[in-house]
């Protein structure tokens, strides 16, 4: 089983602090008494809430519908009772709360009926659609809705599938620890994602840093009825990314702004095929993982964690130290910093890194780039990460796009290695939310205009309408007073005719009015009705008195 | 001497022909200088420019009619954008007709609204969906924060709400990046 290995350029030697958290069993954390469960946790369209505050849910049910195609639902982690819909305070970087649902646990950890799939007998399209209800996502971190990526399409051909044991971000061991304790079901899992897809080469990566999840994997890999190959790779940072696994293994690259389809391939991460084998074998949505609690902790080690359990919970449960500096969610190299420990764990999150001044120490302040280029042979992307500095830290975001800006994987290849200790990352992270939000602002211009246009040429067709209809009228009635005899006709001029108009009209809205019976005198006594009358004939009255001396005027004159 | 004269007649003939074809058969429809300085503009058809719109106040500044900077919601970016466009030199906007407000959305009080129309006939992009005697409201997505439907409200009910600030919305900041004093000025 050799096999001809590819090497991409660039890439770093972290040192990978795998062994602090591999060596401890996995435990499952105790069930929280409160579930915050956001409802933006893949990429693609929030969920929609299906639940209301106060309803009872069980383990698994769904409480937020997907959203459209690109999109996965959300399902209660456990048994309880919805106690609010509302924004809180989830894992982005921003801070930001977003809508969550949050669920007070029962503690009976009671599932609702669920039955495995018989994917076999299920026509693809619908399987798919089945998967994005049990809220299957991509696990490796970017949490794409699985069944999106499981469409090989009408005419694309998907003959290799790669599955991601890579795992080169240093501390992290939760696919590690996932491989060497569940080798089966996450072959299982492929075996789905291999009939979906029509994969006919089967290709799994694993760093060589992993030596028990090597062995457990091929023992698991031998007992199947198809080929699976377990490619032991040379551990290098990034390694693990989906684009420089493809070119290890296949020698293949994704062209820029292209998929990984395109060239008739799809990459997994061995999480999403363990969701995949629990929520098609067991019928069990997507509702735990395992997340990797290590750095500045007592007890670094794995968690099978509910969806929606507080990531302070954990800490403490791998015993929580003084002198903490401040808590990653992911690696050192690609994690963000919470800013507060109450958030959930979330689909994407595979591990939470405490962080020390020892450990960590913080990072001198950044120096001038002095154009070293170190920063540009250790991308992997093969960027200039030194230009793309330039043009974002002086707002020139349409250079920074031909420099393919969004080919950058934001790897923190090019912070490591920079001996200023400029933030690179930061910059790129900057300029590609600068350039969405500028192209969001463009999309909302062009609605704007369109629709101005359009009231526009609405505006000016129905002034033409009226006015064709208001002619029309007149013409009418013109030729309808020209049919009556002239005998009968005064001295037929246009302005007797448009007199005669006015008149007519002024009839027909004077009995209009009288037609109009008021509506509020049906439940009044006799007596009201009464007075009523004695108003109305004393109104009459001053109506009459007011006309006369206009009349006698007439008549003087 | 007679050929020669004859040979520039019919070339000036030939040529006049073609370009005089040319130009009916590739006639650019519209002005497209307009066009270009149209899509700078931020379209949220407010009139603060003083021109009924943003493609009349387009076609004004491609006429020379107009300054770049009358634009407030654009801001300074804007006419930044303009002046790279046509080759001049930026200039600061033009405070009489408006200052850069955040970006707000309009915002109808149902409880106080009379159902006039009024409002439904002042906003330049229809986003604002009701009928005579009924209760009015924003299509918030649609709405540019134009501030047109204010003035003829006969109730005051309408009032601007700044978009806050929440994820979807949400940008990253430009990175601080705090340089190292390496050496300490010295003293003169």
């Amino acid at each position: 089983m050799s096999r001809e290995l590819h090497r991409f350029k660039g890439g770093v030697h972290p040192p990978d602090h795998k062994a602090e958290s591999n060596r401890r069993p996995v435990h499952a954390a105790p069930l929280p008494k409160k579930l915050v469960i956001p409802l933006r946790q893949h990429l693609g369209n929030p969920a929609k809430p299906v639940v209301e505050v106060g309803d009872p849910v069980k383990k698994g049910q769904m409480i937020a519908a997907a959203d459209g195609y690109i999109s996965a639902a959300v399902h209660a982690s456990s048994s309880g009772v919805v106690t609010a819909i509302d924004l809180q305070p989830v894992p982005h970087i921003s801070g930001l709360p977003d809508l969550c649902i949050t669920i007070e646990t029962d503690g009976r950890d009671e599932w609702i009926d669920h039955a495995p799939l018989d994917y076999l007998a299920v026509e693809p399209s619908q399987l798919r659609m089945q998967l994005r209800d049990m809220g299957l996502v991509g696990l490796g971190g970017a949490v794409f809705p699985t069944g999106v990526k499981l469409d090989p399409g009408a005419t694309q051909q998907c003959p290799t599938l790669i599955i991601n044991g890579g795992e080169c971000e240093p501390w992290i061991t939760c696919d590690d620890v996932l491989m060497r304790q569940h080798a089966g079901e996450v072959l299982e899992g492929v075996a789905i994602m291999r009939h979906l897809m029509g994969s006919t080469e089967i290709l799994v990566g694993i760093e060589d840093n992993k030596p028990e999840a090597i062995a457990a994997m091929r023992a698991a890999a031998a007992r199947l009825d198809f080929a699976v190959e377990v490619v032991v790779i040379p551990t290098l940072y990034p390694s693990g990314g989906a684009k420089q696994m493809t070119e290890i293994l296949t020698g293949k690259q994704v062209p820029s702004g292209k998929r990984s389809t395109d060239i008739g391939l799809q990459v997994f991460n061995v999480g999403t095929a363990y969701a995949l084998a629990r929520a098609v074998h067991h019928g069990e949505p997507l509702i735990s993982r395992l997340v990797t609690v290590t750095g500045h902790v007592l007890r670094p080690q794995n968690f099978e964690v509910l969806i929606g359990t507080p990531m302070h919970t954990l800490i403490t449960l791998a015993g929580d130290r003084d002198g903490t500096t401040g808590v990653l969610m992911g690696g050192p190299m690609m994690g963000v910093p919470m800013p507060n420990l109450d958030v959930p764990v979330v689909k994407a999150t595979n591990c939470i890194l405490v962080k020390s001044k020892e450990l960590f120490p913080p990072l001198p302040n950044a120096l001038p780039c002095i154009r070293c280029t170190r920063c540009a042979d250790a991308c992997p992307a093969e960027l200039q990460p030194q230009e793309l500095f330039r043009f974002a830290k002086a707002g020139d975001f349409g250079r920074a796009q031909e420099y393919h800006l969004f080919d950058c994987i934001e790897c923190g290849c090019c912070s490591y290695v920079c001996p200023s200790h400029i933030p690179l990352v930061d910059f790129y992270r900057y300029a590609k939310s600068e350039i969405w939000a500028h192209e969001k602002d463009k999309r909302a211009s062009d609605l704007a205009r369109e629709r101005h246009e359009f009231r526009q040429f609405r505006l000016e067709r129905e002034k033409k309408e009226k006015a064709e209809k208001l002619a029309a009228k007149a013409q009418a009635k013109r030729a309808e007073l020209a049919a009556v005899p002239p005998a009968e006709r005064a001295v037929p001029s246009d302005a007797d005719a448009k007199k005669a108009l006015i008149a007519a009209a002024l009839a027909r809205a004077q009995a209009k009015r009288s037609d109009a019976a008021p509506k509020n005198i049906d439940h009044l006594t006799p007596e009201q009705l009464h007075q009523i009358e004695e108003i109305e004939a004393r109104r009459a009255k001053i109506r009459e008195l007011a006309r006369q001396p206009l009349e006698s005027e007439e008549k003087n004159t | 001497m007679l050929a020669a004269i004859g040979v520039m007649v019919v070339l000036a003939v030939a040529i006049g022909l073609v370009l005089g074809w040319s130009a009916i058969r590739f006639r650019v429809e519209g002005n497209p200088l307009a066009e270009k300085i149209d899509a700078i503009l931020p379209q949220t058809q407010c009139g603060q420019c003083g021109f009924p719109g943003c493609r009349p106040y387009a076609e004004a500044i491609a006429k020379g009619e107009a300054d770049i900077n009358q634009c407030p919601p654009g801001g300074e970016e804007g006419v930044k954008k303009l002046a790279d466009l046509l080759g001049v030199e930026p200039k600061s906007l033009d405070e009489t007709h408006g200052t850069p407000k955040p970006k707000s959305v309009a915002f109808i009080d149902e409880r106080t609204c009379i159902g006039c129309t009024l409002c439904i006939q002042a906003c330049p992009v229809d986003a604002i969906s009701g009928a005579a005697k009924q209760m009015h409201t924003i299509i918030a997505a649609e709405c540019t924060g134009c501030e047109l439907c204010l003035p003829p409200c006969p109730v005051d009910c309408i009032s601007m709400v700044p978009i806050a600030e929440d994820l979807p919305h949400w940008k990253y900041k430009h990175p601080v990046v705090m340089l190292k004093l390496v050496a300490e000025t010295e003293s003169a």
